[in-house]
């Protein structure tokens, strides 16, 4: 298909596989984060893990949008979904994720109306066909979604819908990388950043992680010669010396990002004064929330919510896999008490966290590493 | 199927367990077999073989609850019929004779459950097989969407005919006679929701003829499925586990539309997941294979027919790509339902 195949075509991966062996020196060990939950996705669809030197390790980072919601906040949903009044709205990644009491599909068996949107526009589209029903949106991710849905606010306030709101849990992505390069032992050579996120905020603030803790970074694209193609560039920036932000994803991202974007996100949401995060804690000032001018359309302002804090499972590493510490096999459930069928952290939930995308598709790498050949 | 003792722990059922993956799979294993299990239930398969003097008799029953129930390329009355049809042809069976349940939502207007019926008997006289049993039922408005049909199909299987995946072995090669994923990305586009455009129709359709193609070539064929939910993928894990073999595809050879490729790109889905439901899934012996794809080609229906992969001994019970991109990573049985993903 045009506009895939280019970009998986095995030959132009064995070129760029020739030259990383050419430039990784023997015995040295490179490892590298793969911030996105998509680039972790395609890493192991595609088997890039077979392609590079083994002196080359990606790890994992915290760009899945859907690992990164804590329980609380996933029993404070479940609570909307189950008000009589309310049409709860969500990605379909979100359907699986457990909370301290159940899931939303779970939550939907029971009754709940919960419905499976595409996009936040579904939601406010079901809004105007349901007047006499509160319709509720679950805005998640980082600043990849959260346009859509200040566009979608703003859509609502123009038109005056008054039965759609969001319940915002968007996030943004360089508070929790700055809280990866602040953790003692940290060993990482480089990033490859995120390649979506960067279409709307640019390549700019990435520029603290080459400039103040001298990690080179190559914002990338989701295809598996685009991941190759950035951990070559990784590699030549550390043998060439040099420390800086590059963009390989050139065909849709420039350094300042996309300025509509960018408006409509100031327009509608602030930065909260903190926000937690799973696996990670509270970090400061790294989500999104509604700015007051759009209570009328803020589920958290609308609704009285439970405000649910729910620990992490003692069991579950998510946390530390989410910032590169561990592998997911090294996860003390991964694989017995977790797995996605009876997933006991985020990371085994979404196709793009990595421990369901390295069950579902790795298992086979982790017994050649058990096994040496 | 191999029988493991696995205990159902889910305390409501979801979605997720009529999705055809492995929480179908316990649900089956886990609370149905405990209760109603029995030596001819146990393998588990599409079809049930009963012995009856000196013949053999192949039983199924299968429910369609698709919605919306007029799609591109059917509507659920040919996909009843066709569904049960192939699940007693895959059992190596020539079909007897079928029953029809209908659960009808009231306020269903009475031309499209006519349209339905004459969609079936069409379905039923290019299958060669009666309807012979009945039964209706009409439910309140907003208990049943518009309808459900049942349908249930008992055929005869030939003397010679020995089909199972314990007859699968290493080398052996693995056959589908289409393209794979139509059934299921189009009936998703017809839902209107997602607002594609998209020039697809379902691939609903008899695979008895293919079945019986491939049946000429005696032992050579060893097992035979059709790939409805849950797809390819599924049904290959489903095999893989029960011969104790590993099954190795070629992303290269697997027959995917350019329509259902790109439906699947935009929605993070993998084609492999996705239900067909006129398509034939063989494993026949290697010297077998080039001859079998021939048969299957030479068919109206077998147009676009490949050989995907091979059986392996090592790893066991796993299913194995070797990506176009020169990689290889295991294609695992999906939860629930795939859903699409975020960004």
């Amino acid at each position: 298909m045009k506009y895939v195949d280019e970009f998986r075509s095995g030959q132009l991966a064995q070129k760029l596989a020739h030259e990383l062996e050419t430039l990784v020196e023997p015995g040295q060990p490179l490892r590298f984060m793969e911030v996105c939950g998509g680039h972790t996705h395609t890493i192991y669809k595609h088997g890039i893990e077979d392609l590079v030197p083994p002196e080359i390790d990606f790890l994992h980072g915290p760009g899945c949008p859907v690992c990164v919601i804590p329980m609380g906040r996933v029993d404070d949903a479940i609570a909307l979904a189950e008000r009589p009044e309310v049409i709860f709205t969500t990605f379909g990644d979100m359907l699986r994720v457990p909370g301290g009491r159940g899931s939303l599909l779970e939550a939907k068996a029971r009754g709940a109306d919960v419905r499976m949107v595409y996009s936040p526009l579904d939601a406010l589209e079901l809004a105007r066909r349901n007047p006499d029903r509160e319709v509720v949106f679950f805005a998640i991710g980082f600043e990849t979604t959260a346009p859509a849905t200040a566009i979608t606010l703003l859509r609502a306030r123009a038109e005056g819908v008054r039965n759609f709101s969001a319940f915002c849990n968007h996030v943004t992505i360089g508070p929790p990388l700055r809280t990866i390069l602040e953790s003692p032992g940290l060993q990482l050579d480089g990033f490859i950043a995120p390649g979506h996120v960067s279409t709307v905020i640019g390549t700019v603030p990435y520029e603290f992680m080459a400039r103040d803790y001298g990690k080179p970074v190559v914002v990338t694209a989701f295809e598996p010669t685009d991941i190759l193609h950035a951990t070559v560039m990784l590699v030549r920036q550390l043998r060439e010396g040099r420390c800086e932000v590059e963009n390989q994803y050139t065909r849709v991202v420039c350094r300042e990002g996309n300025p509509r974007a960018l408006a409509v996100l100031d327009e509608t949401m602030e930065l909260r004064d903190t926000f937690e995060w799973r696996g990670l804690g509270w970090i400061e000032r790294s989500a999104l929330g509604l700015r007051p001018e759009f209570a009328a359309w803020d589920a958290e302002a609308r609704f009285e919510l439970p405000g649910s804090r729910v620990d992490d499972p003692k069991a579950c590493q998510c946390g530390e896999v989410l910032v590169g510490a561990i592998k997911p096999w090294e996860c003390k459930v991964f694989g017995t008490a977790c797995t996605p069928e009876r997933p006991i952290g985020t990371c085994m939930v979404s196709s793009e966290g990595a421990c369901a995308a390295y069950y579902n598709y790795g298992r086979l790498a982790k017994r050649r590493e058990r096994v040496p050949a | 199927m191999k029988p493991r003792r696995t205990r159902f722990r889910d305390e409501v059922i979801t979605l997720a367990h009529g999705a055809g993956g492995k929480a179908t799979r316990s649900l089956v294993e886990g609370l149905f077999v405990p209760e109603l299990g029995n030596p001819l239930l146990a393998p588990l398969s599409d079809s049930a073989l009963l012995e009856l003097n000196d013949s053999r008799l192949a039983f199924t029953t299968d429910s369609y609850v698709v919605k919306p129930i007029f799609f591109p390329g059917g509507d659920i009355g040919d996909l009843a019929v066709n569904g049960t049809v192939n699940d007693l042809a895959v059992a190596g069976a020539r079909p007897l004779a079928l029953s029809a349940g209908f659960v009808i939502e009231e306020g269903l207007p009475a031309d499209d459950l006519r349209r339905i019926a004459a969609s079936m008997a069409r379905a039923a006289e290019h299958a060669g097989v009666p309807v012979v049993a009945g039964d209706t039922k009409v439910v309140e408005r907003g208990k049943a969407d518009g309808l459900y049909v049942t349908t249930a199909g008992i055929g005869t299987v030939a003397p010679g005919v020995e089909l199972g995946p314990e007859r699968v072995r290493p080398g052996d090669r693995v056959l589908v006679s289409g393209p794979i994923g139509d059934h299921g990305m189009a009936v998703m586009i017809a839902r209107g929701e997602l607002q594609l455009e998209v020039d697809l129709a379902s691939d609903t359709a008899c695979v008895l003829e293919l079945a019986q193609a491939l049946l000429t070539l005696g032992g050579a064929v060893r097992f035979m499925r059709d790939p409805t939910r849950g797809g390819v993928a599924t049904v290959l894990n489903e095999l893989a586990q029960a011969c104790g073999c590993a099954i190795r595809l070629d992303e290269n050879a697997l027959p995917v539309r350019p329509e259902v490729v790109g439906t699947s790109e935009i929605l993070g889905i993998d084609p492999l997941y996705v239900a067909c439901e006129g398509r034939l899934l063989a494993v026949v012996a290697e010297d077998a294979a080039e001859t079998a794809l021939a048969l299957l080609a030479a068919h109206a229906l077998g147009a676009g027919a490949a050989i995907i992969g091979e059986v392996r001994s090592e790893p066991a019970g796993l299913v194995l790509l070797e990506t176009s991109f020169g990689g290889s990573r295991v294609v695992d049985m999906l939860v629930g339902d795939p859903l699409p993903r975020i960004c």
